[in-house]
């Protein structure tokens, strides 16, 4: 008996661990991490914010690019650009809550990518761009 | 007596109309008028109508956050619960979007959604559009409201509920609070 509750305190504990959402990080602790998912790319750079903002601005494999929904300037908000929704500021220094979570970060990563790009972005690229939402200034 | 039967019976009909004058006002609430006679005329838009309350009293948090990032959080009650399996088990690819989620999340959202589906659906149908079932056509067609509505940039999509139900969010759409934008 003594046993049984014990497992089911263990359990609890494990179950509540996992539907914790992940420990906040900073932007710069995300870039680390892309850098780390980057390393051995055959061909890699140093991650660029002048890369990063060309990427943002132009269209990939699909009509929308990434301006689309968050404007041309990552530190305004933005919109939709099918159902008109507000979309809070991407840009760090616009809205702290950005690049906190690395499992949004990725979540969104894979949805936009797929949406612009019709694929998963590489390292390098989502390097790029996240390196271009952090020189951006309010 | 036959003075007092005269009297009788116009006081009758002074009650009776009395009465024919206050049953609209009580029945503000249409959906009760329907349930009430909606029987006498067949099945309610052909059984696809959607469920009653739209919102459960209790909304879940994960719900809540993930299916408002690109919409409002659509009410579980505007579908049946076949529809709202097939839209979670499609997301990879939702109107034309990228919605996915980890696998956790997509099973606790499909559960709140299932369970709280339309209540009052009764056809075999399972559209992913609710501007696609019979009640919303039926409650949005021209005579409710006239096509310029739908073209004005304020309105944009029907999807675009918000736009004259002021709180749809809440799952409140109760006819006295829309607002056609001009």
């Amino acid at each position: 008996m003594f046993r049984i509750f014990h497992l089911g305190v263990a359990f609890l504990a494990v179950a509540g661990l996992s539907a914790q959402p992940a420990f906040a990080e900073t932007p710069s602790e995300i870039l680390a991490a892309i850098q780390k998912e980057a390393a051995g790319t055959p061909g890699l750079q140093e991650f660029s914010a002048a890369r990063g903002e060309s990427f943002f601005k132009a269209k990939h494999a699909n009509e929308w690019s990434c301006a689309s929904c968050h404007t041309d300037n990552p530190a305004a908000q933005g919109k939709h650009a099918k159902t008109g929704k507000v979309i809070q500021p991407l840009a760090p220094s616009a809205n702290a809550e950005r690049f906190t979570d690395p499992g949004k970060a990725a979540k969104w990563f894979k949805r936009n990518c797929n949406d612009v790009l019709d694929r998963v972005c590489t390292p390098q690229e989502k390097g790029d761009m996240l390196a271009y939402l952090l020189a951006v200034r309010k | 007596m036959l003075m007092r039967n005269q009297k009788f019976s116009r006081i009758l009909t002074v009650a009776l109309l009395a009465i024919s004058v206050t049953m609209p006002a009580a029945q503000a609430d249409d959906d009760e008028h329907d349930e009430k006679y909606g029987g006498r005329y067949g099945e309610k838009y052909s059984g696809e109508n959607r469920g009653k309350p739209l919102r459960p009293a209790q909304t879940n948090a994960k719900f809540q956050q993930e299916c408002s990032s690109c919409h409002i959080a659509y009410s579980p009650g505007l579908l049946p619960a076949e529809s709202w399996r097939k839209m979670m088990a499609g997301l990879g690819k939702h109107f034309g979007s990228d919605a996915s989620l980890t696998d956790q999340e997509n099973k606790e959202i499909t559960t709140f959604l299932v369970n709280n589906a339309s209540n009052r659906w009764s056809a075999s149908t399972a559209p992913l559009r609710i501007s696609e079932t019979v009640w919303f056509k039926r409650k949005h067609d021209s005579h409710e409201i006239s096509p310029a509505v739908w073209k004005n940039p304020q309105v944009k999509s029907p999807a675009n509920c918000a736009a004259c139900h002021p709180r749809a969010e809440r799952g409140d759409y109760n006819e006295r609070d829309i607002r056609i934008p001009r």
